[in-house]
């Protein structure tokens, strides 16, 4: 790049279509670079280069672009998109694109950081396996989540995933450690009030002071939202990997975001895919959830805890589905346990943690926990089985055993699962409720426990000793 | 003197360039100023369509581009195995060392290591005849791993002077008279990846790839140079399936090319591996894996090359007489790799977006995969494995890139998200799943034991069985059938959680020889054999639910070896006895 080209003005749009801007006659612009776009009131708003040529650049704005007519100014910087890096960021509340909404001034800092970061090098990674105990049994004792995991929320409109997210950021620990932690949150088109709710439950702990706030909230404009991750977990990288400071992300809602990205598709006029999205959805979610981790050598790591929520419930809807195949793993609320009055409505069999095999176990957890967590889900799906046959047959039609695992199952969902948004259980209280729960099963019916464990932990056996 | 250009316009990862002359599609291109790697998909008219394997933000039109005169091509020589590599074969290890945790652009290593050397054992002389193919020498690639250096596939001659010694990859440890004069001999060679190398005769396949994972060896078996898909939702375990199949097959080879997948699953693999034991050459298996990490958040083009990169390392290896096998996680992303490229190219799209020529893509790379003659005197034989994951979207295997895969693959791993809930893994459906090398494995199999056909089809007729009066157990209740059909449902979860179920994780169970395989499976058919008579004559099912054997049968599988199933066969027929002497039973 030369000097003379960058920042260079144009008044030469030729289309505006929907959030794209056409803009001609254009020399030395670069793909991917930062653009200023001032209306004739002065408002300024941010955009990117999306394709360009020797004179013409496809240009999507983050703002708004109702009321700009063809004279607006245009201005090329030259740079992409960068945001400065400072310990003072954390305590900050920020829009979407990074404009202050604290009242304090915008921070300022020599180390610029491009939104788009790099890719993690994957022989630099270093397996994630330190277990956080959230203090839930659903999450702990089944879908235990480990320091530099990417775990999703999968949950729809009406049920508390925000809720459940809180109490996670409130309540994660590593057990026996002290060490530095922070929280980013990321609102992309979330309610007012949504915001309002985080804010007011990372105040009461004090964990405000810690965290790093990037809101662009329904009212904003919508195309925002497709930087807004990218800021908050490039905030999250600086805050874990140069500061060394262990960093939960929490983005919600990621539907949201990918609405956007939709809606610059369709206005580019690209081929859709399912319902509309574009055909590199995948990859591009891939570029904000990957960067969770850890990397070898450096104390710092990156929790990624997006919430999404799932259009109609469907959990084969492109967002939930992508987000699948790229998280280690997901959380899955669900409605009909909410009806039931359970909180978390979380229902265990379709969530899964990939990590979890590697944060728990004798050294971590406790010896049990994997054969356990495994025979909870056998026995509750055997349950919810009979649940399904009773429907049809009743109880009388059910077999001696067939009752036995559906009273395995109700009790499992309200004594298991079911806590107080505020109650925080340690891993063996979750463990030993599990094990209270599992006697009720025949012995010989605990065939994904090894041998020695029953005899160590069942409580039939616990009392003989 | 190479053909150079300048960028037109920039669009995402698609480049277009004027050159100065004619290039040709398939060229390797160096773009702008960073010089990323790029490949010409495109020529119309003035205009060549440049693919670009890395992040082109910053890219400007008016910057240079320059035509490496060459496709892309592998390095092949010793320095693969046990290395972990991206999809255009660069050293990720190396890319650390060099620029950090994060990947750079624009940071053009060289393949193998140019300065590293290797110990060269000549196995030809001055004077020999070679053709293409032919092995002049012999490196000790890995602790136990023999490289073999081969006569490139499109030369031969006679050897003029060799020598064993120390050598890099580059320096020349010999030289060959040919028909065009004299040339140079060294350890290394470059092949186009997307090239298949050429081979002499295709063989017959005559072995099943052995892979310690009870459902696929005993039901669902996969030909050594045969293919193999494995299609399920997220979630189904897939990954974990397939990483199995690396850590205990029974292959020389294995190549993981992790195409558009989790960093931390490659981590995974990277810390895990090396400290993994091959249970029968007792060898360290990182030792024997070449790992291609093309993970999903780096540029998508790279993505739809690696799986060419893998397979091509995979052809080399099976040219020095190995059998590889190729896994490839996930064939849907460099499905999507393709489309992403078609879209921008503004082709037409077929299904879901795809091209039109995905099918014929996915076939090209399947029938890669085979058991073959390789060049050089001689009948050396060599076999590639290729098994591949697919990740159809919302898990609806009716999607193009699972239909047309199903078209060109032998052996089909069909997952279950019913059964993954209930952490059943491998959560492979018996009854979705098929294989075509039921002869291959059939011949295999009774040679180790010559009732396992029938075993294998009773075995597998009750749990079709199950299910069939599944279906009204589902409408009346399981209590009111007819006790003979509920020792069938019993028979088949004994199967399930007896046999089909395999944890990953377990120390014992993570592996099951063929001869445990075998004997497990009997003893559970002669579970069947001793208690169905005793059904038929009366007594109640709840009775044969109670018989200690039946736990006994269920946990033999974390058990080593197949003494413990002859225990609980012995154990079996007391208990049986017992209860036939309760009951009165007297016809058995």
């Amino acid at each position: 790049m030369t000097v003379e080209q960058a920042g260079l003005v144009y008044k030469t749009t030729s289309e505006i279509r929907g959030p794209i801007l056409m803009v001609e006659g254009i020399r030395g612009v670069s793909y991917d670079e930062l653009v200023r776009i001032r209306r004739p009131s002065g408002e300024e708003v941010t955009g990117s280069v999306l394709d360009v040529s020797r004179d013409w650049a496809m240009v999507q704005c983050f703002g708004d672009t109702s009321g700009m007519d063809l004279n607006v100014t245009i201005k090329f910087t030259g740079e992409t998109l960068k945001i400065p890096m400072s310990p003072e960021l954390i305590g900050r509340v920020f829009s979407g694109s990074f404009e202050p909404l604290d009242g304090m001034p915008r921070p300022l800092s020599t180390d610029l950081r491009d939104v788009n970061g790099g890719t993690i090098n994957p022989a630099a990674r270093d397996v994630p396996s330190e277990f956080i105990q959230t203090g839930i049994s659903a999450i702990d004792g089944m879908n235990s989540l480990v320091r530099g995991q990417k775990l999703p929320i999968f949950s729809e409109s009406g049920l508390p995933h925000n809720m459940l997210a809180a109490q996670i950021a409130r309540q994660a620990t590593i057990p026996g450690s002290e060490e530095d932690f922070a929280i980013v949150f990321g609102a992309m088109g979330i309610k007012h009030e949504e915001a309002a709710y985080f804010r007011e439950e990372f105040e009461k702990t004090g964990a405000l002071s810690k965290s790093v706030m990037i809101l662009n909230l329904a009212d904003d404009p919508p195309i925002e939202r497709i930087v807004t991750p990218k800021i908050a977990q490039t905030i999250a990288e600086y805050l874990a990997f140069d500061l060394g400071m262990h960093v939960l992300v929490i983005l919600t809602d990621m539907t949201n975001y990918a609405e956007a990205l939709r809606a610059i598709s369709i206005a580019r006029e690209e081929i859709p895919t399912r319902k509309g999205y574009p055909g590199y959805l995948y990859s591009d979610l891939a570029t904000i959830y990957e960067r969770a981790g850890r990397i070898t050598g450096k104390s710092g790591s990156v929790t990624l805890m997006p919430i999404l929520s799932m259009p109609a419930g469907d959990i084969t809807h492109p967002v939930p589905d992508l987000t699948g195949y790229i998280t280690e793993g997901q959380l899955i609320l669900q409605r009909e346990l909410s009806l039931r009055g359970i909180y978390p409505p979380m229902n265990p069999l379709p969530s899964l943690s990939r990590l979890m095999k590697d944060g728990i176990g004798a050294e971590t957890t406790r010896e049990d926990h994997s054969d356990v967590a495994n025979q909870l889900y056998m026995a509750y799906a055997e349950g919810a089985r009979a649940r399904g046959l009773v429907r049809i047959v009743g109880v009388v039609g059910l077999s001696e055993r067939e009752r036995t695992w559906l009273e395995f199952a109700d009790r499992f969902e309200n004594e298991f699962v079911k806590q107080g948004p505020y109650e925080n259980r340690s891993v063996e209280q979750t463990l030993e409720i599990a094990w209270d729960l599992l006697s009720i099963l025949p012995e010989e019916d605990l065939i994904r426990v090894r041998e020695a464990y029953i005899n160590k932990y069942h409580p039939a056996h616990k009392s003989e000793s | 003197m190479s053909i150079v250009g300048t960028i037109e316009r920039i669009n995402g990862s698609l480049i277009l360039a004027k050159f100065d002359e004619k290039p040709k599609i398939g060229d390797l291109i160096e773009v702008g100023n960073l010089k990323l790697m790029g490949e010409i998909v495109r020529l119309s008219g003035e205009t060549a369509y440049v693919q670009c394997y890395e992040v082109t933000s910053g890219l400007r039109p008016g910057e240079p581009v320059v035509d490496t005169g060459h496709p892309l091509v592998a390095e092949l020589g010793p320095g693969i195995m046990g290395a972990i590599v991206d999809g255009v074969q660069r050293s990720q290890t190396e890319l650390w060392n060099l620029t950090g945790p994060f990947v750079s652009r624009g940071t053009n290593i060289v393949p193998l290591n140019r300065e590293k050397v290797w110990s060269f054992e000549a196995k030809v002389k001055a004077g020999d005849k070679v053709v293409g193919g032919d092995i002049i020498g012999t490196v000790q690639e890995t602790l136990s791993f023999e490289h073999r250096v081969m006569i490139p596939p499109d030369q031969s001659g006679t050897i003029k002077s060799i020598k064993s010694g120390d050598f890099t990859v580059e320096e020349v440890v010999g030289e060959l008279e040919t028909a065009d004069g004299i040339v140079p001999l060294r350890m290394m060679q470059t092949w186009p990846v997307r090239m298949g190398r050429p081979t002499k005769e295709r063989l017959p396949l005559v072995q099943p790839l052995m892979t310690g994972q009870r459902v696929i060896d005993t039901f669902f078996p996969c030909a050594k140079g045969g293919a193999a898909a494995i299609p399920g939702g997220f979630g189904t375990g897939k990954t974990v399936t397939l990483q199995q199949i690396a850590k205990w097959s029974d292959a020389d080879v294995i190549i993981l090319i992790g195409c558009g997948e989790r960093g931390n699953e490659m981590a995974d693999v990277v810390a895990h591996f090396p400290e993994l034991e091959d249970p029968r050459s007792g060898r360290r298996l990182i030792q024997r894996t070449v790992i291609i990490a093309n993970v999903s958040n780096m540029p998508v083009s790279a993505r739809e090359a690696s799986i060419y990169m893998g397979v091509t390392l995979g052809e080399y290896y099976r040219d020095m007489g190995y059998d590889v096998a190729i896994i490839a996680d996930s064939t849907s992303r460099w499905a999507e790799a393709l489309r992403d490229i078609s879209g921008r190219l503004e082709e037409i799209p077929a299904e879901a977006g795809f091209p039109a020529y995905l099918s014929d893509r996915i076939a090209q790379i399947y029938e890669r995969a085979g058991r073959v003659v390789t060049l050089g005197e001689g009948r050396r034989i060599g076999s590639v494995t290729l098994m591949g994951a697919v990740s159809p979207p919302g898990g609806d295997f009716s999607e193009p890139v699972t239909t047309h895969t199903l078209r060109y693959i032998g052996t089909f791993w069909a997952l279950d998200t019913e059964l993954a809930y209930r952490r059943h893994f491998p959560a492979i459906n018996w009854l979705r799943s098929f294989t075509r090398y039921m002869d291959v494995a059939s011949r295999w199999w009774s040679q180790l034991d010559s009732g396992w056909e029938d075993i294998r089809a009773r075995a597998l007729r009750l749990l079709e069985e199950a299910s069939e009066i599944e279906e009204t157990a589902r409408i009346i209740g399981e209590k009111a059938l007819p006790d003979e059909q509920r020792l069938v449902l019993q028979m088949a979860e004994m199967l399930r959680e007896g046999f089909l179920v395999q944890n990953a994780f377990h120390e014992v169970d993570t592996y099951c020889e063929a001869e445990k395989q075998v004997a497990l499976l009997k003893v559970f058919i002669d579970f069947y054999d001793e208690v169905e008579p005793l059904i038929r004559q009366g007594v109640p099912i709840e009775r044969i639910r109670e018989m200690g054997v039946v736990t006994e049968l269920l946990r033999l599988k974390e058990k080593p070896g197949t003494e413990p199933i002859d225990e609980a066969r012995d154990l079996l027929k007391v208990q049986a006895d017992e209860v036939a002497e309760e009951y009165e039973v007297t016809e058995r």
